[in-house]
């Protein structure tokens, strides 16, 4: 229970760091902005994944 | 200013939600709980009937709103009958004087009385036919595949009637087709080969979204978050990305040093890198299909408890609280069904790019 708990802060930092280090590109290059919304998604799609994994194992 | 309000106003709501916490000091609160709980654990499985409501009425008697659905069982012989037989899991089915019962959603063969034997880990012991029965999750896949039928049918009509242009309610569709076409195949798969994984990857959108977004409906239809469909789904991705791989794809996964190294520098390497690589196989479809599911069924479980508070809370803040929250999660779950159907294909475009992968994207593959 307590694993899953710390798995899911990480999953919090890390999909928030995405989301951040997204809005800097894209502030950034505006003109890029699906190509970098794309990988955004991907990226916190595949740590969501590790997020409910470590919850459907509890 | 503005600000300010706001401010106030959320020490307000904390101030009496822990007002509200202290409050219900009910005996009764354990009984509601577990019976919320069991209500949540019956919306997230599948049924033998389509059931729409159950109440309880003025005389104490439970009564359902739905039709039953054919069972159909392979027993010695194929059995069909309806599903009110078993009187929503209550009672016995008998047919052609074999017996049958429903415990934990599942048909096990019993005595006239329906008694069902344990081991010792609590698990019935009871003889289990093979169940070919249209469950309420095949029912909402066929009415999905229809529905998609249809539309997909009227906007192919409205084509030829109208000179390749679309019209009415097909013109929804075609900025969709084009999205997937101009935004997930081609950047993924390449110009030369995305034509043959179209078909697939517009069904496998089409066909999660409208799952999902009917999941969102008061029908209670949650095909999603039954593992069996994901699994399915993800199985498709599986054989498609394998069947059509090119060399390259198999060379990238056995032999990915190529010619850079002599043989026996690669044996040691190799020893580590191909398990990795034969792993990372079998572990894309699969985080594939966990990702679904659980997004899916961690969204059913926080609304239905989230409707629940209404019932725990038990004061005049509950309902607006609840319904504030339900709401919120409600457009969120919108969001949720559109980005999972997204992710879903674009993630499947991405491992037949893999597949496809021809040798001038060689020096890229070297990088991971």
């Amino acid at each position: 229970m307590v694993g899953a708990g710390l798995v899911v802060i990480g999953v919090g930092i890390g999909i928030g760091k995405i989301g951040g280090s997204a809005m800097e590109a894209i502030a950034r290059q505006p003109e890029s902005y699906g190509k970098i919304q794309t990988a955004m998604l991907i990226a916190a799609a595949l740590i969501e994944g590790i997020g409910f994994a470590a919850l459907f194992a509890v | 200013m503005q600000r300010k309000i706001t401010i106030k106003a959320l020490t307000l709501v904390f101030l009496l939600i822990s007002f509200v916490s202290y409050a219900n000091e009910d005996p009764q609160k354990g009984d509601l709980k577990t019976e919320i709980k069991a209500y949540i654990q019956h919306h997230l499985e599948d049924s033998y009937d389509f059931s729409l409501t159950s109440y309880t009425n003025d005389a104490g008697e439970k009564v359902y709103w739905g039709f039953p659905l054919p069972v159909i069982l392979w027993d010695n012989g194929l059995k069909v009958f309806s599903s009110s037989k078993f009187h929503h899991g209550k009672t016995v089915a008998e047919v052609d004087g074999n017996f049958y019962k429903v415990y934990h959603t599942k048909i096990y063969k019993t005595d006239a009385e329906g008694t069902i034997n344990y081991d010792a880990e609590k698990h019935p012991t009871n003889a289990k036919p093979l169940d070919f029965s249209m469950t309420k999750n095949v029912v909402v896949i066929f009415l999905v595949g229809l529905l998609m039928f249809f539309m997909f049918k009227g906007l192919a009509k409205s084509y030829a009637k109208n000179n390749g242009i679309a019209k009415g309610t097909a013109r929804i569709l075609e900025p969709i087709i084009l999205y997937i076409r101009d935004d997930i195949a081609i950047p993924n798969i390449g110009e030369k080969k995305y034509k043959k994984y179209m078909p697939y990857l517009l069904t496998v959108f089409f066909f999660v979204w409208f799952i999902n977004m009917l999941g969102l409906t008061p029908l209670g239809v949650n095909v999603t978050n039954s593992i069996s469909v994901t699994v399915a789904l993800a199985l498709i991705t599986f054989l498609i990305t394998n069947f059509t791989g090119t060399k390259d794809y198999w060379k990238h996964i056995f032999d990915p040093l190529g010619d850079t190294m002599p043989w026996y520098a690669k044996v040691p390497l190799y020893i580590i890198l191909i398990p990795i690589e034969v792993l990372g196989i079998f572990i894309k479809p699969f985080s594939l299909l966990i990702r679904l599911y659980a997004n899916i069924k961690a969204g059913h479980i926080v609304m239905m408890s989230l409707i629940g508070l209404m019932f725990l809370f038990k004061s005049w803040l509950g309902s607006p609280l609840s319904f504030g929250l339900a709401f919120a999660i409600s457009l969120i779950e919108l969001l949720v069904a559109l980005l999972q159907a997204y992710i879903f294909t674009m993630l499947s475009a991405l491992y037949f790019g893999f597949a496809a992968e021809e040798h001038e994207h060689h020096e890229e593959a070297h990088t991971h």
